[in-house]
Formats: C-alpha cells, sequence, structure tokens
C-alpha cells in the first residue's frame, strides 16, 4: 500500500451556505417563471404545461427515492398511476373538490408504498428493483381487471374540474395551470427539505455506504421504508394532480414503459441533483409532444437519447453543468 | 496497565464460520478483558475480519457463542450492537463519500439525537453538532479538511476520519481493523498516540499488520491462523513463539 501523509495543501472545499443561497435564488427564479410561463408563445399552452409540471414531481418523487436514498424502483407508474386512478374516480364518481380527491389519490400512493416497500426493502439491488416492477405489475394487471374502478381500456375520461374548495371554479386551462404549478413548487420544496433534514443526512450516508450507517447503530431498514414512503406519496401527489389537470386517467400511467420513462427522465435531467428531473421531464415530454407528427419514432429518438446520456454525460444535463460551474445544482 | 480490571468485556466461544466447507474462522475462544487493547493478529487470510464480522454481526456465526458485557449477543442485529456501545470501523476504508469530513463525524453524533426520522426539520439544527464533530475532526489532524468531501481526502486521511467517527459516538469498545494501513510513518504515529489516549475508558480490540504498534499499543495479543487461535498473551511470549514465527514465514511475511 503506497504510504500517503496527511500534510497536503486542502483542495476545493465546499461551502454549504453558498449552496442553499444558490438554490434559494434558483427556487425563485423558478417560481417566477412558473408566473409567466403561460404568456410565453409555443410552450405556453397551459395544458402541455400542466403535464410537464406533474411528470417533473413524478421524476423529482423517484430521484428522492434513487438520488438520495440510492434505491432504484422500476415500478414508481404504480404509484403514480394508481393515484391518477383514485383521484379521478373520486372526483368524477364521488364529485369530490379536488383538493379531496387529489388528497385521497396521495394517501393512496403512501399506502401502496407502505405495503410494496415493506416487501421491496428486503433486498438490495437488482432484487430490490426486480420486487418494486413485479409488484407495480400485479397493480397494472389489477387495473386491466376492474374497469368497472378504471374504466379498462378507455380510462377514466372527461374527468370534471370541480371548483376548488367547493368555491373556486377551475373554469379553464390557465387557472387549473396555476393551481398545478402551486401543487408542484409545494412538491419540490418539500422535496428539498427532505434532503436537507436530519432524515435526508442518514438517507446520503445510508446510500453512500450502507454497512457502514449499520455499524453506527443505524436501522437502515426503517430510513429505506420512510424514503420509500416519502417517494411513493409524492408519485401519488403527482399522480393525483395529473388526473385533474388533464382529466384523464388510464392504462398508460401504470404501464411498466411509465415506470421506465421516469427512470429516464431522472437520468437525462442529472440522477441526485436537485433541478435535473424536472430539466428532464421537461425535455422528454416536449419531446413527446412537439415530435408527436414522428409517430413510433418518439421511442427510438427517446431511446438513442437515452443511450447518449448514459454513454456520454452520465451525470445528466443539470449534472453536467453541475460540474462546469463547480457547484451541486 | 491503568483501566485493565479482570472483567471479561467481549467473550466467544466456540466461535466458528464456515463458507460453503472452507472453514475461516475455528473453534476461536476469545476473552477481551475490559478496559485494554487487545491485538488480533495473524498473516493474511487468517479470519481477523471475518472474527469482526463475527463479533459484529455482520455475519452469523456457523456455530459458537458471542457476549458482551454478560449479555449473549449471538442472535443480535448489527444496528443493535452499535446500540450497545460496541462499534466497529472496516479494513477497507468506511466513509461516507459524498459528505463532507465534518458531516461524516456529525451522522454519528446525529444518533445521540435519537431517531432521525424528522424529514420536516431543517437540517440547521444539526449545526448545534458541529463543534463536537470539529473537535473530534482535529483529533485525528485533518483540521484543515472540515467542509471538503470525504472522496477527495487521499487513503491515510479516510483511515483518520473512519477513526474520529467511530470516536464520536464514544463506544465502550472499539473494534479496529487494521487502522494503520496505508499511512505514513507521521500518521501511524499520530493514530497510535489517539488510539492510546482514546483507550483510557474504553476497550479496543484491533487488528494491526504493523507490529511494532501492536508492540507498543497492547496489552494482550490474540494470534490467528488458518481461523485457529494459535497463540495467546502479551507481546513478548506471543512473539518468541516458534508457531507464530513459523505462521509468518509460512505466508510469506519476513
Ligand atoms: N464471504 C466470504 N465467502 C467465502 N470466503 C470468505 C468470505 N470472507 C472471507 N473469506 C475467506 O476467509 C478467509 C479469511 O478471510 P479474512 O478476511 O477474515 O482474513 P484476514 O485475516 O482479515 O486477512 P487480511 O489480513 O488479508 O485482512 C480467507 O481465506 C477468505 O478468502
Ligand atoms: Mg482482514
Amino acid at each position: 500500500m503506497a504510504e500517503i501523509s496527511i500534510a497536503a495543501p486542502p483542495a476545493s472545499p465546499t461551502e454549504a451556505a453558498d449552496h442553499a443561497a444558490l438554490h434559494r435564488t434558483l427556487f425563485i427564479a423558478l417560481a417566477a417563471l412558473l408566473v409567466v410561463l403561460p404568456f410565453i408563445p409555443v410552450i405556453g399552452y397551459p395544458f402541455f404545461l400542466m403535464k410537464v409540471l406533474c411528470f417533473a414531481l413524478f421524476a423529482c418523487a423517484f430521484n428522492l427515492m434513487l438520488g438520495y436514498g440510492g434505491l432504484l424502483s422500476f415500478g414508481h407508474a404504480a404509484y403514480f398511476g394508481f393515484a391518477s386512478y383514485v383521484s379521478a374516480y373520486t372526483a368524477k364518481h364521488w364529485g369530490l373538490t379536488p383538493e379531496a380527491s387529489i388528497l385521497l389519490g396521495t394517501a393512496s400512493g403512501a399506502i401502496l408504498g407502505l405495503a410494496f416497500g415493506s416487501l421491496a426493502i428486503r433486498r438490495q439491488g437488482i432484487y430490490f428493483a426486480m420486487i418494486t416492477l413485479a409488484l407495480a405489475q400485479m397493480v397494472y394487471f389489477f387495473s386491466l381487471q376492474t374497469p368497472r374502478f378504471t374504466g379498462g381500456e378507455d380510462g377514466i375520461q372527461a374527468v370534471p374540474r370541480n371548483a376548488l374548495l367547493g368555491v373556486l371554479p377551475l373554469s379553464n386551462d390557465t387557472v387549473t395551470y396555476y393551481l398545478v404549478a402551486a401543487i408542484f413548487m409545494a412538491g419540490i420544496l418539500l422535496i428539498y427539505r427532505i434532503i436537507h433534514s436530519p432524515f435526508g443526512q442518514v438517507l446520503k450516508a445510508i446510500r453512500d455506504n450502507e454497512a457502514r450507517a449499520v455499524s453506527l447503530g443505524y436501522r437502515v431498514n426503517q430510513y429505506k421504508l420512510a424514503v420509500f414512503v416519502l417517494s411513493a406519496s409524492l408519485a401519488g401527489l403527482a399522480g393525483a394532480t395529473k388526473a385533474v389537470a388533464v382529466q384523464l386517467a388510464s392504462l398508460t400511467d401504470v404501464h411498466w414503459s411509465m415506470s421506465g420513462e421516469v427512470v429516464l427522465m431522472t437520468l437525462v435531467g442529472g440522477m441526485g441533483t436537485v433541478f435535473g428531473p424536472i430539466v428532464g421531464a421537461a425535455v422528454i415530454i416536449s419531446m413527446q409532444n412537439f415530435l408527436a407528427g414522428l409517430g413510433a419514432w418518439v421511442t427510438i429518438v427517446q431511446g438513442v437519447i437515452f443511450v447518449i446520456c448514459v454513454l456520454v454525460f452520465r451525470e445528466g444535463i443539470v449534472g453536467v453543468i453541475g460540474k462546469w460551474l463547480k457547484k451541486p445544482l | 496497565m491503568v483501566g485493565t480490571s479482570d472483567e471479561i468485556i467481549l467473550q466467544t466461544r466456540g466461535l466458528t464460520k464456515d463458507f460453503k466447507g472452507f472453514t475461516a474462522v475455528s473453534e476461536v475462544d476469545l476473552d477481551v478483558r475490559r478496559g485494554s487493547i487487545h491485538a488480533l493478529i495473524g498473516p493474511n487470510g487468517a479470519g481477523k475480519t471475518t472474527c469482526f464480522n463475527l463479533l459484529t454481526k455482520f455475519l452469523i456465526p456457523t456455530r459458537g457463542t458471542i457476549t458482551y458485557k454478560g449479555q449473549d449477543i449471538t442472535q443480535a442485529k448489527p444496528a443493535d450492537i452499535a446500540r450497545l456501545g460496541l462499534v466497529r470501523s472496516f479494513q477497507i476504508s468506511a466513509v461516507f463519500p459524498h459528505l463532507t469530513v465534518l458531516e461524516n463525524v456529525r451522522i454519528a453524533l446525529q444518533r445521540k439525537r435519537g431517531d432521525n426520522f424528522d424529514f420536516w426539520t431543517s437540517e440547521a439544527v444539526l449545526s448545534a453538532l458541529d463543534a463536537e464533530a470539529e473537535r473530534l475532526v482535529e483529533a485525528v489532524g485533518l483540521k484543515d479538511f472540515v467542509r471538503h468531501q470525504a472522496v477527495e481526502l487521499s487513503y491515510g486521511r479516510k483511515r483518520a476520519l473512519e477513526i474520529a467517527t467511530t470516536l464520536a459516538l464514544d463506544p465502550e469498545m472499539m473494534l479496529l481493523d487494521e487502522p494503520m494501513a496505508g499511512m505514513g510513518h507521521e500518521d501511524v504515529d499520530r493514530i497510535a498516540e489517539l488510539i492510546r489516549r482514546v483507550s483510557a475508558n474504553r476497550t479496543i480490540l484491533m487488528v494491526e499488520h504493523n507490529l511494532s504498534v501492536v508492540a507498543s499499543l497492547s496489552d494482550r495479543i490474540t494470534v490467528l491462523a488458518r481461523g485457529k487461535v494459535l497463540a495467546e498473551g502479551d507481546y513478548a511470549t506471543v512473539s518468541k513463539d516458534p508457531r507464530v514465527i513459523e505462521a509468518y514465514i509460512g505466508a510469506g511475511h519476513g
């Protein structure tokens, strides 16, 4: 073993306070951007923006587990899609107000996360991922087999936008957009807080070196389960909001390819970065939207982008920018 | 030796670990006295790390019992072992690479808060632990690196950081797996001095290849070879034992 002395000059120090200030600025800029976005031509139509924001929140929820908890789930569509059904169903058939159906949808994501998480955390690495995938497939088949709840192949269409709190009518897409934007901001701020909490510190430690965390006395499975449930709840929040926003819940949302898409968004944007998944979701949804004319080719273009990402810039778009700036974004 | 009592803090009886027919640890009876520095030495592959893994429950013993402070811990879980005050370090440097040096130590101090499930609290509350973390970081000579990510540290410094993290739990008993490996001379001296200092009110079981360190630090030495206890006693006794000399030469150590 080479002998290395402890007395060399220090390298680049990381300044936590600076980073916090930078992140605060970026959050304010993002909020301002969300306010003006509907007025920007070409991309500024609310329906498209709402879709981007819902998927961005979904990707951020997924990234909380992968990027900060080190847990790769291949079945996150289950929480997103199931919550979307619950939200759509309760709005349409029970006539619940948006906040109530979104809350119920989120709760269903949490419960599903608790059940599936308890099973999955018993295994590690690829086995963990495979259990999450298998359980998510069960949700898919359940959805397929219960058309009275999910509408089967048709999904739940024309989900009504009931008045918010029973008084504020979501009269048009723009009003609804601001509701979605508010939920999105609240969601990503919560995730940011989770990452920067005492809990988040332990989470990062477990991600970095699980055995060491155990040897320090942390019961790591409880932390893994906690982040699993948080992530599933936030994925549920995204799905439930999406049902109200685009007025549709369908099998696409619980399909395994949706689980793959959220992995893609996170990796393209930058896993383990605060803002990466948002950028990743924007890129992927924009591509699907503006390249829709290419038909099935969109999938191939996505595949190519994925391969390029993995080969050329593994840190993702925001990860690479962060590296250039020498700051964690 | 000051602080060493006759009380046995850690005891194993017939401790055995088979890996698919290969016996890595075989019928080991170990008695570690409270307050002592006890060294576990032996040639490469002797089963020292496996022994540590058994003691800290990272591996399940095939046979045998482990008693810590009079309590049978043979079936305990690894995280609970740490909570009983028995904390280990790892042979392969075990830091949290993407946390800063300060955060590495603070993670251990954080355990005092009890459970850390409060995801709604700002990490700013942890700054209450910074002063103590900095003191520990300074004690292992990493003062200039407090705000660096652990991944940026050299191997020797990572080892030092690991010791600081272990010390942060203020464990009653520490298990150190080759704490000096990969360190330069000055650092070996510093860490040896540190181990001596912190051993004042605790028990240390240490695997170490650096025999001069073992000679100067340890009260008692157990020599392991091919999974079995070959000899036990103080350095003078053990180093003259022909079986020990033979085992070392046989394994290619001069
Ligand atoms: N998980 C495992 N599966 C199979 N064999 C193992 C396993 N872990 C260790 N061994 C074997 O057990 C024996 C003892 O290994 P161990 O790591 O305990 O030795 P050691 O005394 O710590 O050696 P060193 O001085 O090189 O660190 C070795 O022959 C090793 O190959
Ligand atoms: Mg070893």
